[in-house]
């Protein structure tokens, strides 16, 4: 299954994926006390997929489905609890500690609050500079002037140097923690939420200055949103999560052109459009996500789903191809 | 007579640096179980406009208005007691975070019924089953088994779906709801949009939703008043507004959706919003704006009815509506 999702997500065989995850697992043990035996929370039960450099895959879901833990796990912060992740060829599940050093400067990532995710206490320069310091053996000079380079390139005046972070507005923010993830010459840059905190006219600015630097650096981009507007506009694949689990991934112009998973259909009708034209019938869905440490038996949607049946009740659909993308979905040919 | 009548509201601010208009001269008409969008950027003043409606701003902020009238009365010269007996009664208001909206050392029950006692009275049985009554509206499934419920044991969406129960408790005729959907999942906030506008609807409730996001107001008003940098720019029917907009600045943002986008490329609004103490002379938008010309660095418009909308410009965007 998983070999066939590899081979639907990359259409372009001759180039090789920077990044490919296959049946991609997360587990956490959960205490509740002494007296209730420990439980077993899947924060990810099984993602595949791929991505080639100069790409962007749109990871999208509700809170609780995942998409953090898979952006942890991409970017080596947490180790899977099975499956396999090849970064640039390599896999992290069995990597030895020199590899990983090796691997974690491909991989930088963009945090959703440019307010949380900059030490207020440093200047932008050390802020910068200090990746460089780490992982290179450059000299101070050398490392002044890649920053100031950096800044410029990321739309920031290099007088800002010595600048502290809250001197800047939330989109400056967000363009150095962009500049700071670039600075180590990543091949992946895994962006969470990365403008969902910023105004609208702001947000235009900060998605063109990623699309630009994209072109320009080859980056592969792992995007992970809720904002189905961004997404549609950002993305070249989209992998639609739910409890930990894929629902619906595939090229995103045939998912927004006929969304086959419920889900994917609540989604996408759920989201506010100001074109009356744009608007689907609102296809809401009833009640709220499970709880993922006791997930519903059978297809984790099937309780809030309009076309679920009893075997959606019993027996969990696997993730096939279908109509050009692959969707879990038992009833994926009713669902139009 | 309508339900809410303002004109030229300011609210300033003392600061280090002398005076800050955070809003200023907001005129506003609302009429009963009417649905008015509030949009603008973060900063903008839609906030603070509404707090100043319900009477929330604190010193050193200092609210003036020539007129600000709701149902009849006049906010104005209200004494802080007559007006704790319209506000939470008559105006409610809901706010962006369910979760530190709620007091988390009582149970939701205790804190819906605490605002029936202090506003309906009635015999605690009574109140109970009002109570369990108001869940139930709100959609909250097995609402009696909630009552004992604290806020930490509810999700977001139920949250925020008891803030309702407890702003339309005492059947209000203008909620105020600031950002209500902006800490919630996609699916849930489609949920809590329509559960707000069937709300009004049902009880011919007039209610201001404050919002940064298009989508949101132009899925749900009637009316939209566009915010900027402390002003109201623009104003028209919410259908109008998205076909045609008539200020600079709301077509400018409108243009910065990606959604609207024709090409890859967004279109941006070069510069940022103006800071406290960098506010331009002339039209607050004028540094920022395509169509500037002399006159709007140094006259600053008037909220004036032009071209079918009412705009805050010396040169609105012609075009027909299609």
């Amino acid at each position: 299954m998983s070999a066939v999702a590899a081979a639907t997500l990359a259409p372009d065989t001759a180039t090789k994926p920077v990044l490919e995850a296959r049946d991609l697992q997360r587990h956490y043990r959960i205490g509740r006390g002494w007296l209730r035996q420990a439980a077993t929370l899947k924060a990810v039960a099984g993602a595949s997929f791929s991505l080639t450099a100069g790409r962007t895959l749109a990871v999208v879901g509700e809170s609780g489905c995942g998409k953090s833990t898979l952006a942890r796990m991409i970017t080596m912060i947490e180790r899977p609890t099975a499956g396999h992740l090849m970064i640039d060829g390599t896999d992290i599940v069995d990597a030895d500690k020199q590899q990983l050093h090796v691997l974690r400067p491909k991989v930088q990532m963009v945090f959703q609050d440019p307010y949380g995710s900059l030490n207020p206490r440093k200047q932008v320069g050390q802020i910068l500079s200090e990746p460089l310091e780490i992982n290179t053996d450059k000299s101070g000079k050398e490392r002044m002037e890649i920053a100031r380079a950096m800044m410029a390139r990321v739309g920031l005046r290099p007088e800002f140097y010595t600048r502290y972070p809250h001197m800047f507005s939330g989109g400056q923010r967000q363009r150095i923690a962009i500049a700071r993830a670039l600075i180590l010459n990543p091949k992946i840059v895994v962006a969470d939420e990365p403008v969902s905190a910023l105004d609208v006219s702001i947000r235009a600015q900060v998605l063109n200055l990623l699309m630009d630097l994209q072109a320009e650096f080859n980056l592969a981009y792992l995007f992970i949103s809720h904002d189905l507007s961004v997404v549609r506009h950002i993305a070249d694949e989209l992998m639609v999560m739910y409890l930990g689990r894929p629902v619906e991934q595939g090229p995103k112009q045939v998912i927004f052109a006929e969304p086959r998973h419920p889900y994917t259909q609540a989604l996408l009708a759920a989201t506010p459009s100001v074109d009356p034209k744009a608007r689907s019938k609102r296809l809401t869905v009833k009640g709220e996500l499970p709880s993922p440490i006791d997930p519903p038996p059978g297809c984790a949607f099937h309780r809030r789903c309009p076309f679920a049946t009893e075997v959606c009740g019993i027996e969990r659909p696997e993730l096939r191809s279908f109509a050009g993308r692959m969707v879990a979905c038992h009833h994926a040919e009713k669902t139009l | 007579m309508p339900l809410l009548e303002i004109r030229n509201l300011a609210v300033e601010f003392q600061t280090h640096r002398g005076p800050f208009r955070a809003v200023d001269g907001v005129d506003l008409t609302l009429e009963p179980g009417e649905l008015l969008g509030v949009v603008g950027e973060s900063g903008s003043g839609k906030s603070v406009t509404m707090l100043a409606v319900m009477g929330l701003i604190a010193w050193p902020g200092k609210v003036t208005a020539d007129v600000m009238r709701f149902d009849g009365i006049d906010l104005m010269s209200l004494s802080d007691s007559d007006r704790r007996k319209i506000v939470g009664k008559d105006i409610a208001m809901i706010f962006q975070e369910p979760m530190t909206s709620l007091n988390p050392s009582f149970s939701v029950g205790y804190q819906i019924m605490e605002t029936l006692a202090v506003h309906e009275g009635g015999s605690r049985r009574e109140r109970r089953r009002r109570t369990i009554e108001l869940l139930e509206q709100v959609g909250i499934p097995a609402a009696a088994s909630r009552l004992d419920s604290f806020p930490h044991q509810l999700s977001g969406g139920m949250c925020q779906r008891v803030m309702i129960a407890m702003a339309i408790a005492c059947n209000p005729k203008l909620l105020i709801a600031d950002e209500p959907t902006t800490a919630l999942d996609v699916t849930i906030q489609a949920q809590i949009l329509d559960l707000l506008v069937s709300l009004s609807r049902e009880r011919n409730m007039a209610m201001v939703l404050i919002t940064h996001d298009m989508g949101v107001v132009a899925e749900t008003a009637q009316r939209v008043m566009v915010m900027y940098a402390s002003q109201q720019v623009e104003e028209q029917p919410a259908e109008r507004l998205f076909e045609q907009p008539r200020h600079p600045y709301t077509a400018a943002l409108l243009e910065a959706l990606p959604e609207r986008a024709l090409e890859k490329r967004l279109n941006t609004i070069p510069g940022v919003v103006p800071g406290i103490a960098d506010r331009p002379s002339g039209c607050v938008f004028n540094p920022r704006c395509n169509f500037a010309q002399e006159r709007c660095r140094i006259e600053q418009p008037l909220l004036e009815p032009k071209l079918g909308a009412r705009v805050r410009c010396h040169f609105p965007i012609r075009g027909d509506v299609s």
